[in-house]
């Protein structure tokens, strides 16, 4: 067996140092999505309305969001605002902000196709059973609407977990950062622990996304 | 005759430029069915949302018990829990069970027990042969059982009146008799029903009355031994030619209505 230098993890706190990063990587996404889920939800439903200027609007944020690389973004916010404005964002703050208009104009694009994949005659039968518009919207779309959500927006957790990889480009310490620093300082006593360490950090996010993704997919299976 | 329950005058009813219904007259009786057939796009269908106020109406008057329906009016919601529908789609609630389905209205509509929803919910599922799929989601049910389900949920809600929208013809064949079966029955418990059908024999063996509609008119309305038999209209005659075939083998030319009716 070719020597991959994991044993560096074991010296002093490393692993310890290796799990906090993880959990960076994990506030950052989770506190995204939880911000970005009701967000997402408003801007969901105002890309069904017919009023086109709303329409238009939000077709335009979703669209420039999802071309702009995430990383391209995360330097707008972060360098830009600190010489165009004078805000002196943390590296933490600048990724939730990106992380949060990315999370907004994706959950708007899946709230947007759940909702028009109800189909109109659950409107009219609820109606014809004399529920009133807002007993229809509680009782009968808002429920299916859900249930075709959780799973998509379950997924959209894993995909920012994957991302937050991206945001040691403007200086958070996150677990691939770790990473680097625990090789970087061992280079002289373990020359090979690039390989080791880096398979530890797959692991962790194949553990940290494994158990959500199954969960989406057990949700999917139960309310198809 | 019984007391008028449904009272339809000059309904007139467009899309844009297209008038669908022209000019309607309708009553219809306490205790009575009526069946409604014509050529498809002749209107049966809207005239059934019209009655259930899922469509605005350019002109006339349709009341029940003297109410007006229209599109929209806060009375109109009240009235609509004495008329039941059924429509073609599939059209439960695939998010509840079948039980969760019957007893959604009844509960948050009219306020009723939950217990007592339940318990007559049980009564007229036992009714249908299906009271073990109770508990069930609707994809676990076939096409005829949802339906039939259907039916019970309109049914629940104690209905004056009821309306079919061609509620068999997205069935597979052989699952179209036990929810004609079910209307069967609901006609000889002396219910109200207005039904729109593609099924022939059925009209013919259910109706009170058969009402021809045609390019947004009623064209013809009798018996229905009068209606099959001999009907007095051409379009009439034309649209029930269509249910008929003639012998690919012409063994004897027979007459062109005993054929129609042996097909029937």
């Amino acid at each position: 067996m070719p020597d991959l230098g994991i044993e560096v993890l074991f010296k002093g706190t490393n692993m310890l140092r290796l799990l906090q990063g993880l959990w960076v990587a994990m506030r950052i996404s989770l506190i995204s999505i939880a911000v970005s889920i009701p967000l997402g939800i408003i801007v969901g439903a105002l890309m069904t309305v017919k009023n086109m200027a709303v329409k238009a609007v939000s077709k335009v944020y979703l669209e420039v969001i999802r071309i702009m690389p995430q990383l391209v973004l995360l330097f707008l916010v972060y360098f830009g605002t600190t010489r165009a404005m004078g805000i002196n964002l943390s590296g933490e703050l600048a990724s939730i902000i990106v992380f949060v208009l990315w999370g907004t104009a994706e959950m708007g694009d899946l709230v947007r196709g759940a909702l028009i994949s109800i189909p109109k005659h659950q409107y009219e039968s609820s109606q014809a059973l004399g529920l009133t518009k807002s007993q229809t919207y509680l009782y009968i779309i808002i429920p299916q609407t859900l249930r075709r959500l959780l799973p998509l927006s379950i997924n959209l957790i894993t995909r920012m977990i994957k991302t937050t990889s991206l945001v040691l480009m403007i200086g958070v310490v996150e677990m691939l950062k770790v990473a680097q620093q625990i090789i970087e300082a061992n280079r002289m006593s373990s020359p090979n622990a690039a390989f080791g360490v880096f398979l530890v950090v797959f692991v962790l996010y194949f553990l940290a996304c494994w158990p959500i993704s199954m969960l989406a997919r057990y949700l999917e299976k139960k309310w198809s | 005759m019984a007391e008028p329950i449904l009272e339809i005058e000059q309904l007139i009813k467009e899309y844009g430029q297209n008038r669908v219904l022209d000019g309607v007259n309708l009553t219809v009786h306490k205790g009575e069915v009526i069946v409604i057939v014509g050529p498809s796009g002749c209107g049966k269908s809207t005239l059934l949302r019209c009655i259930n106020a899922l469509e605005d109406i350019q002109g006339g008057i349709i009341r029940l018990h003297g109410e007006e329906i229209q599109k929209g009016s806060a009375s109109s919601q009240k009235l609509r829990q004495k008329i039941g529908m059924v429509f073609q789609s599939y059209d439960l609630f695939p998010h509840l069970t079948v039980l969760d389905n019957i007893t959604l209205a009844p509960v948050k509509v009219q306020k009723r027990k939950k217990e007592d929803a339940a318990k007559e919910a049980m009564e007229l599922l036992t009714r249908i042969g299906l009271a073990d799929k109770a508990n069930s989601y609707p994809r676990q049910l076939s096409g005829g059982q949802k339906q039939r389900v259907a039916i019970v949920r309109a049914l629940c809600m104690h209905p004056e009146i009821l309306l079919f929208d061609e509620v068999t013809a997205a069935l597979d064949p052989e699952m179209v008799r036990e929810v004609l079966d079910v209307m069967l029955d609901l006609a000889r418990q002396g219910k109200t029903m207005l039904i729109v059908t593609h099924e022939m024999s059925f009209a013919r063996a259910v109706a009170d009355r058969v009402i021809f509609l045609d390019q947004g008119n009623i064209v013809e309305e009798a018996k229905p031994e009068e209606f099959f038999e001999h009907p007095k209209t051409e379009r009439a005659q034309k649209f029930l030619h269509v249910f008929s075939f003639d012998q690919v083998k012409k063994q004897e030319e027979g007459n062109c209505s005993e054929q129609s009716e042996s097909h029937l």
